[in-house]
């Protein structure tokens, strides 16, 4: 079935969101609402700071460092010095699957740490407090590192949580003891964390193992998390295509693969946003290029998995690929057959992450359905608007804090894996390096791009044109059901997933033509009120 | 194993909270804002908090929960808040349009001093607050207490700041609600009805948070007091407040503020702690019990008595906020079970002091513990050394209930992989009941799935 819709002027519904902002916030937030022109991708203002009072879906920065970047990894004890709440409200909440190789392996993914400062602490000073957690853990658990992350009073009160790190590592010997200072007031949303993570990491990780692994094709998957599970699929993929997966930031993922994850051929990006940092350093000291990769889409994971065959150009792979890639694609299609007279020519809304609001739409695209609008929730210009806009973001206040590690070229181990020529053949073959070109250039035109959307704007796009989905995150989950659209979670699934790869593709079309058709939302009003009904409802469009 | 390290020995701990048993002020204040009537509650701080604070609940209750925060960044915290504070006030109510906003601190305003009630008085003189609009306020550091704590403090503000005694006295008694689901809040208006009590209870998240699918969403929904209703509690004859650590500091502020006595009563969960609750409302607005209810409590004797043998002697481990436990475990000992291992990670002297009067007759071994080393990894050991029959405690449980085989009862806040808390009430005489049944499902469930096979019993 395709649905002939309704579709509001976009510029008159701009006009009149902004009519009821004061004038200095309407004039601040009319600049992250752009109207968009996939031809010409038009400057989009984000990363800047949500306006107090507004109601926004931003997180702060230690939910980026410890939350999203730190947390997947099952070795690493993450101790979080703080009140006792932000490291409650970070634990096991995000669904990062881990699955230790043995019953003997290490896996704190399941435990909450925290000094659960006391008022003692916040007035005299917490390091001693620290320093006696740190210990309490080796002791404890000999864990093979331990992180340390301090939320916003630490940050105040000066304690020094890296010299207590420093003093850990020497004393214990055997355990890497790491910190950082990722206070949820730093930057303007999870996206300073994320920074902040990817530098300690990179300080004091990646690099301390240099032993050439096995494997003929070496990769690191950077920005994804295993929500889900959508790593494992993604290891079963590269598993079968002889692409040997050394380390992933951060799922599934351990410390040891990530201390000898600057060995390998090439790095491959999911989330732009959360890791680009990584990949650059990674590129600048030793020479690993790296490639934008999207697994989300059956189309686009098939495309990514031959744009790594390309690259390596090993014809036995590019056989591989190709046959997993047919093989799986057959499959999907008679899913995407299944679900798509239930969700052909509908409409879709994205506001999440810094990567998510993107990639999903290809999933949509296949459905056949269209995406009106959407926006990121800490992205920046470049996750937009692309890459090439870079050197004309001017870096505000609130982001100049946020260390940029300025990376050498290692010695010994800096390595160039491609001639200017390699280059210009590989881009011959589709291949850029480096290159993100953002989310605009794949929206339609006319249609929405809002940076840190707002839920007054939320609600008036709903109401403008009544969406079939909305994907957003827990807060936004049952706000926007009452108004009766299924709404999707794109942090944690709902529970479900994975959503990855060709599985992971099967598994969101039979979420969303589950969701677009469930007979649930036709209840919804009751038989003596639908009788008085003069006006068709929002319910009659999940009519299948 | 999902917490394969958690190891028998048990080492005293000084520096580390491992998996912990209670979360922060701020939740709680939220929580209680969301009970009085078109409130925004705002969460002055850096974003993070308030974005922690409203997934939990949401978590929790599944039903939209909508704040505001001061989205603090580096510079606010060097210069205090005063100017984030002033402008989100500003725009919530240029924007929202609610009728109150609640303000709470978290522990970055309260490290840096910002002072909540100055801020507030500097908003209303520049005529940042419309007519007929509040704004309230509390302090809700996380470095004290806890999630609990913070309910408390919100309560007791609200009423500081809003009570008062006009010249008429009504016939009526105040209910200040302790940390309760809206099940539970509409259970005692229900039981209230019954002894046809005039009361006014406060806050009241029925009909806010367990609100109807209808196509539309109410930014502030039908259910909560007004703060016009507050602004009468000064009036009335007397007050109840239900639970020690959740609702009788109000009692205390309006007691101070407008000299209106109180009765500390526990959240009735079980058959004493109902039978006190209703005796004090009785006492309170002169009306007798009716038989009605009389009724309902000989059906949940009966039904214990009915089953008694299934709850004798079994060893449960409950965890969970005060004023949960502590009646729950009076409950627990009535029914000749007993809770071998307590523990809550709001820390009070009272707490244990109640506990142990509770317990020490019956169960002389029990380990008791509150404050902030009594987290989930102590209790887990403990269960390590004495295994138990049951758990009885939030979703966090699950884990331990997993890795060592326990039947497990989900009870108190948060409950995020089930639902049925907010509909289904755990206080009064029913609620006895819906206990009484989880109780013997959990237990009777696990001697069907254990029995030898001559052994599995048709009737039970
Ligand atoms: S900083 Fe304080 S108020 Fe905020 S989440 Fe952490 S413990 Fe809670
Ligand atoms: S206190 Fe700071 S670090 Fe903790 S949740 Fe709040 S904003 Fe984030």
């Amino acid at each position: 079935m395709s649905v002939k819709r309704f579709m509001p002027d976009a510029s008159k519904l701009k006009e009149e969101i902004l009519e009821k902002y004061p004038t200095k916030v309407a004039k601040k937030r009319g600049k992250g609402i752009v109207i968009n022109d996939p031809e010409q991708p038009k400057e989009i203002q984000a990363n800047i700071r949500s306006i107090p009072g507004i109601i926004t879906q931003r997180g702060c920065c230690y939910a980026g460092c410890k939350g999203v970047v730190l947390g997947p990894t099952r070795d690493i004890i993450n101790i979080v010095h703080g009140p006792i709440g932000c490291s409650y409200y970070a634990w096991l909440t995000r669904r990062n699957q881990t699955r230790p190789e043995t019953l003997e392996d290490e896996n704190f993914i399941t435990y909450c740490f925290s000094t659960d400062m006391q008022e003692d602490h916040v007035v005299f000073g917490g390091e001693k407090k620290l320093a006696k957690a740190v210990d309490e853990a080796y002791e404890l658990f000999h864990p093979k590192a331990i992180a340390i992350h301090s939320t916003c009073p630490v940050g105040l009160i000066g304690d020094d949580i890296h010299a207590v790190a420093k003093k850990a590592t020497a004393k214990f010997g055997d355990c890497n003891v790491f910190a950082f200072s990722c206070e949820g007031y730093k930057g303007v949303s999870q996206s300073a964390g994320h920074h902040i993570a990817n530098n300690g990491l990179f300080k004091h990780v990646i690099g301390r193992d240099n032993t050439e692994r096995e494997g003929k094709y070496k990769i690191n998957l950077l920005g994804e998390y295993n929500i889900g599970g959508d790593s494992f699929e993604l290891e079963r993929l590269f598993e079968e295509c002889g692409i040997t997966l050394v380390s992933t930031y951060s799922g599934n993922s351990t410390y040891n693969d990530f201390e000898n994850s600057h060995m390998v051929d090439l790095n491959l990006v999911m989330c732009h946003r959360s890791i680009n940092y990584v990949a650059e350093m990674m590129e600048d000291k030793y020479g690993v290029p790296w490639i934008k990769v999207n697994f989300i889409g059956a189309e686009s994971t098939a495309k990514s998995l031959r744009k790594i065959a390309e690259y390596f150009e090993d014809a036995d792979m590019i056989q591989k690929v190709n046959e997993v890639c047919e093989r799986e694609l057959s499959k999907v299609k008679v899913s995407l057959e299944e679900a798509k007279p239930k969700t052909d020519g509908r409409l879709a809304m994205l506001f999440v992450g810094g990567s998510r609001a993107h990639h999903y739409q290809e999933l949509f695209k296949e459905l056949g359905m269209k995406t009106v609008a959407a926006g990121y929730e800490f992205a920046h210009r470049d996750d937009y608007e692309g890459r090439e806009v870079i050197p004309s973001i001017k870096i505000d206040a609130d982001s100049k804090n946020i260390e940029e590690l300025k990376v050498a070229q290692d010695p010994e181990l800096y390595k160039k894996r491609l001639t200017e020529e390699d280059v210009a053949e590989m881009k011959e073959k589709g291949i850029e390096f480096a290159d993100y070109k953002g989310m605009m250039p794949d929206m339609d035109h006319q249609t929405f791009v809002i940076d840190d959307i707002t839920h007054y704007e939320t609600h008036k796009l709903i109401e403008a044109y009544n969406p079939d989905v909305f994907c957003a995150g827990i807060k936004e989950k049952y706000v926007i059901q009452k108004m009766g659209v299924p709404l999707k979670q794109l942090h944690s699934y709902d529970y479900g997933g994975p959503y990855a790869g060709f599985e992971g593709a099967v598994n969101f079309y039979k979420d969303i033509s589950r969701m677009v058709s469930s007979r649930a939302w036709k209840l919804v009003k009751a038989p003596w009120q639908k009788e008085k009904e003069t006006t068709p409802e929002i319910t009659a469009t999940y009519v299948a | 194993m999902l917490l394969r390290h958690t190891t028998k020995e048990i080492k005293e701990r000084e520096g580390l909270t491992i998996n912990p048993a209670k979360t922060c002020q701020p939740i709680g204040a939220m929580y209680a804002a969301l009970g009085i009537h078109g409130c925004l509650p705002h969460s002055h701080g850096s974003q993070g908090c308030c974005s922690y604070h409203r997934s939990m609940l949401t978590r929790h209750f599944k039903e939209p929960v909508m704040a505001a925060t001061s989205s603090f960044t580096e510079g606010a915290s060097v210069f205090g808040g005063q100017a984030n504070l002033l402008q989100a006030i500003n725009n919530i109510f240029t924007i929202y349009d609610p009728e109150l906003i609640a303000v709470h601190s978290t522990c970055l305003s309260e490290t840096i001093g910002d002072d909540l009630k100055q801020i507030v008085t500097k908003a209303k003189d520049d005529g940042k607050v419309p007519e007929g609009k509040e704004v309230t306020y509390a302090s809700t550091p996380s470095f004290v207490g806890s999630h609990v704590t913070g309910y408390a403090n919100m309560v007791a503000g609200m009423t500081q700041q809003f009570a008062e005694k006009s010249e008429t006295q009504l016939d009526r008694t105040n209910i200040v609600a302790g940390w309760m689901e809206p099940s539970d809040i509409r259970e005692i208006k229900r039981l209230a009805k019954e002894l046809a009590a005039e009361i006014l209870l406060y806050p009241d998240v029925t009909d806010v948070l367990d609100t109807p699918q209808t196509g539309k969403h109410d930014m502030y929904p039908k259910g909560g007091v007004t703060v016009e209703q507050m602004k009468t509690l000064g009036d009335s004859k007397s007050t109840i407040s239900l639970g020690n650590f959740t609702a009788e500091a109000a009692a205390i502020a309006l007691e101070k503020k407008c000299g209106v006595g109180f009765v500390s009563e526990d959240i009735p969960v079980g058959i004493s702690a109902t039978d006190r609750f209703l005796m004090a409302l009785s006492k309170a607005a002169g009306v007798e019990i009716p038989q009605s209810i009389t009724d309902e409590r000989g059906r949940l004797v009966d039904m214990i008595t009915d089953m008694q043998q299934y709850f004798h002697g079994k060893k449960v481990a409950v965890f969970g906020d005060p004023d949960w436990i502590v009646p729950l475990c009076e409950f627990l000992v009535e029914l000749d079970m007993k809770p071998v291992h307590v523990l809550s990670g709001t820390p009070g002297k009272r707490l244990d002091k109640r506990l142990h009067e509770l317990l020490d007759m019956d169960v002389p071994d029990a380990n008791i513990k509150n404050g902030a080393s009594a987290d989930l990894f102590l209790l887990h050991q403990w269960i390590k050394n004495e295994p138990v029959d049951l758990l009885i405690g939030n979703t966090h449980g699950k884990f331990i209930a997993r890795d060592e085989d326990i039947p497990f009862i989900r009870f108190g806040f948060p409950i995020i992989d089930r639902v049925g808390h907010s509909y289904f009430p755990n206080v009064g005489y029913s609620g006895a009941m819906r206990i009484v049944e989880k109780l013997l499902m959990a237990i009777m469930d696990r001697q069907d799935r254990d029995a030898p096979e001559e052994r599995f019993e048709l009737v039970m």
